[in-house]
């Protein structure tokens, strides 16, 4: 049940281990095709948003069956396609041998899993789904063999979710209103990702006194290598970890639970920002215009004017089903947090003592709140309490939110359009771009620095400090 | 509302012909058919039989051999049935406990190396199952490996340096050398 809400909510957390759970037949039947279809439903939700932007005193807003059918056919697949191949290419498997015993060198044995993976990874990270073939994910050499490899998962990740931003510009007849969005995502997206890159590269003081080199040189990356693979090294790893939980994709190539608290800090925050730094597949894009909606409402309080945004009204109505979509998530992180901390069958599922087990909680809740899927792994997850709260939130964190993004879509195809005017604030503007990545970073700083205090902050002065 | 049933059901059936069946087939034939070596595992063979995967890490804990980064993998390590990290959160005890009594068995295999220890040999990797160490844990690795074999250090540099990859297009990911090639070639010079 967890695995079906988690899949088809495009969010893939995974409680279960790929390897030893899922037969070939479910991995390509069921979440293989999930991966697809909850992907296309981004896109179609998002341009039917869009087309209420677009169409004037309009009752109607699009077919849906038309849209999922042309999303699935002419942008997935083909690309889902080339990018397999890319990636069989550099050594991902795709087959359907039984697993193979080998004698290794040292007169042991091995047993190398197989399978189609090359497939369901390329539709993983295209969708931005990130539930991974094996259990360790992109980390895993089979999933992930080369730093080409990596480079082609990382741009499948971002490649939609941005191009999206292209789709919007062009749909309302306006390209610098897409552009715009972009820019906004990358001013939030780019300082966090150096400064995660960073923290890596500055290593755990925990393994400072001993006799160990982890100055980065020719000859080795060096910094934090715990959990993450030599041929990513630091760099690879980190704007990995970054750009899986901007879009919310969630595919990891590195063990996020053994970033330093500052490096792990950064995807969770990503995560809780709502998931609208490039998002999901469609559903970042219309996380995103729910945030400019209540931009351009705080800009209208301050001048006293009916807000507008893309030459229609915005009044009560939308402002409420936008505010429900910045809402809902993050309620969903603060009461789901609060409930797994209390309960003592959810402290039972931490791993790791102190600060760090908070935010092993605090990570998991996030993830499936805002549907992106990764973890800090140590959290046994796969417990009746977990699979239950994190399934609940997976759930109300799409559905409720894509149906708040319909419904305002209804009303403003309804409205007439409102040519702008002397005291229309443009939304394309350098001004409008900074205003949109403050209200994003305000809301996601008021709700979640007191959670980051206890969790990554409170881990981080303690480990700083030699604690 | 039965209208709208029929419509789901049938596109869920047709999208699951075309993207659960069609499209992992497609991408099986092409793959084996223009990658035929990777899409089945990247397999390396001595006479004639597999001994591993190029890509997946194996155990060694022989000090002739080079050994590859730790892996947390359970039962034991390097475990392909069961891929994981070690999950340790960074100030977590049991992560510099675990890096600290690497060191120990890393010195106790070569006491008269006084080097500080290439961070990646005392960390376990993303996966358990990596391939790879960098140069930087090679060279550490170099003169207990040339003494017990009786190789000459520069043999073994050569060997190290014809299995080490340098960055990907000269810019992507990191340096790095292949352990199980690298031991394969060492078996095969001190033969």
């Amino acid at each position: 049940m967890n695995t079906a809400i988690s899949f088809a909510s495009n969010t893939n957390w995974q409680a279960y281990s790929g390897e030893s759970t899922m037969s070939y037949l479910t991995d390509a039947l069921g979440l293989t095709v999930q991966n697809f279809l909850s992907a296309a439903t981004g896109i179609a939700v998002l341009v039917t948003l869009v087309r209420g932007f677009v169409r004037r005193g309009s009752a109607a807003v699009g077919n849906f069956w038309v849209d999922m059918t042309r999303a699935t056919l002419y942008v997935l697949l083909p690309f889902s396609l080339i990018i397999a191949l890319l990636l069989v290419s550099q050594g991902v498997i795709q087959n359907v041998s039984a697993y193979i015993d080998v004698a290794t060198l040292q007169h042991g044995s091995q047993t190398l899993p197989m399978g189609p993976a090359a497939s369901q990874v390329a539709i993983k990270m295209l969708g931005t789904n990130g539930g991974g073939f094996f259990n360790a994910n992109s980390a895993h050499p089979f999933e992930n063999p080369t730093p080409f490899s990596n480079f082609v998962e990382m741009l499948s990740i971002f490649l939609i979710p941005a191009a999206l931003c292209y789709t919007f510009g062009s749909m309302v007849g306006d390209r610098r209103q897409g552009w715009a969005i972009l820019a906004t995502m990358l001013l939030i997206f780019l300082p966090l990702t150096v400064g995660l890159v960073a923290a890596e590269q500055a290593g755990n003081p925990a393994l400072h006194g001993l006799a160990v080199d982890a100055q980065a040189s020719a000859l080795q990356s060096g910094g934090n290598m715990e959990g993450k693979e030599t041929r990513f090294g630091i760099a690879s790893s980190g704007l990995f970890a970054a750009i899986t939980t901007a879009a919310s994709c969630g595919a990891v190539n590195a063990a996020h639970d053994s970033l330093t608290p500052l490096g792990g800090l950064v995807p969770m925050w990503l995560m809780q920002l709502g998931e609208v730094i490039f998002g999901g597949v469609g559903a970042g894009l219309y996380g995103m215009l729910a945030f400019a909606i209540v931009a351009v409402f705080i800009a209208g309080l301050m001048v006293g004017r009916t807000p507008e945004y893309i030459g229609k009204k915005i009044e009560a109505y939308e402002m409420k089903m936008a505010s429900l979509a910045v809402l809902i998530p993050a309620a969903l992180v603060v009461i789901g947090t609060a409930v797994a901390v209390m309960s003592p069958a959810g402290v039972a599922g931490v791993a790791n003592p102190g600060a760090h087990g908070f935010s092993e909680m605090l990570y998991a809740v996030s993830s499936a709140s805002n549907n992106n899927g990764s973890a800090f792994g140590g959290l046994s997850a796969n417990t009746p309490f977990w699979n239950v709260l994190l399934g609940i939130c997976m759930f109300l964190a799409r559905f409720p939110l894509a149906i708040a993004m319909l419904a305002m879509a209804g009303s403003l195809a309804a409205k007439r359009h409102v040519p702008p005017s002397a005291g229309t604030l443009p939304t394309h503007t350098p001004l409008f771009v900074t205003l949109l990545a403050c209200v994003v970073i305000v809301v996601g700083a008021l709700t979640f620095l007191p959670a980051l205090a206890l969790g990554p902050i409170a881990e981080h002065l303690m480990s700083a400090t030699g604690h | 509302m039965s209208t709208l049933l029929r419509n789901a059901i049938v596109l869920l059936l047709l999208l699951t012909a075309v993207t659960g069946v069609a499209y992992p087939a497609v991408v099986g034939g092409l793959g084996n058919l223009l990658f035929p070596h990777e899409a089945s595992g990247s397999l390396v063979e001595r006479d004639g039989k597999p001994v591993g995967s190029a890509l997946i890490g194996q155990s060694f804990t022989e000090p002739r051999y080079f050994w590859g980064r730790p892996s947390a993998t359970t039962p034991a390590a390097n475990n392909a049935a069961s891929s994981t990290p070690s999950n340790l959160g960074p100030t977590n005890p049991a992560l510099a406990d675990a890096a600290k009594q690497r060191i120990a068995v890393l010195r106790a295999a070569d006491p008269d190396n006084k080097a500080p220890v290439p961070v990646e040999l005392v960390t376990a990797s993303g996966s358990g199952l990596d391939p790879e160490i960098s140069p930087a844990a090679a060279e550490y690795q170099v003169m207990r490996v040339a003494r017990l074999r009786g190789l000459e250090p520069a043999k073994v540099r050569e060997l190290v340096a014809a299995n080490t990859q340098g960055r990907q297009f000269g810019m992507l990911g990191e340096a790095r050398v292949n352990v199980l090639k690298l031991n394969l070639a060492l078996d095969q010079a001190s033969r």
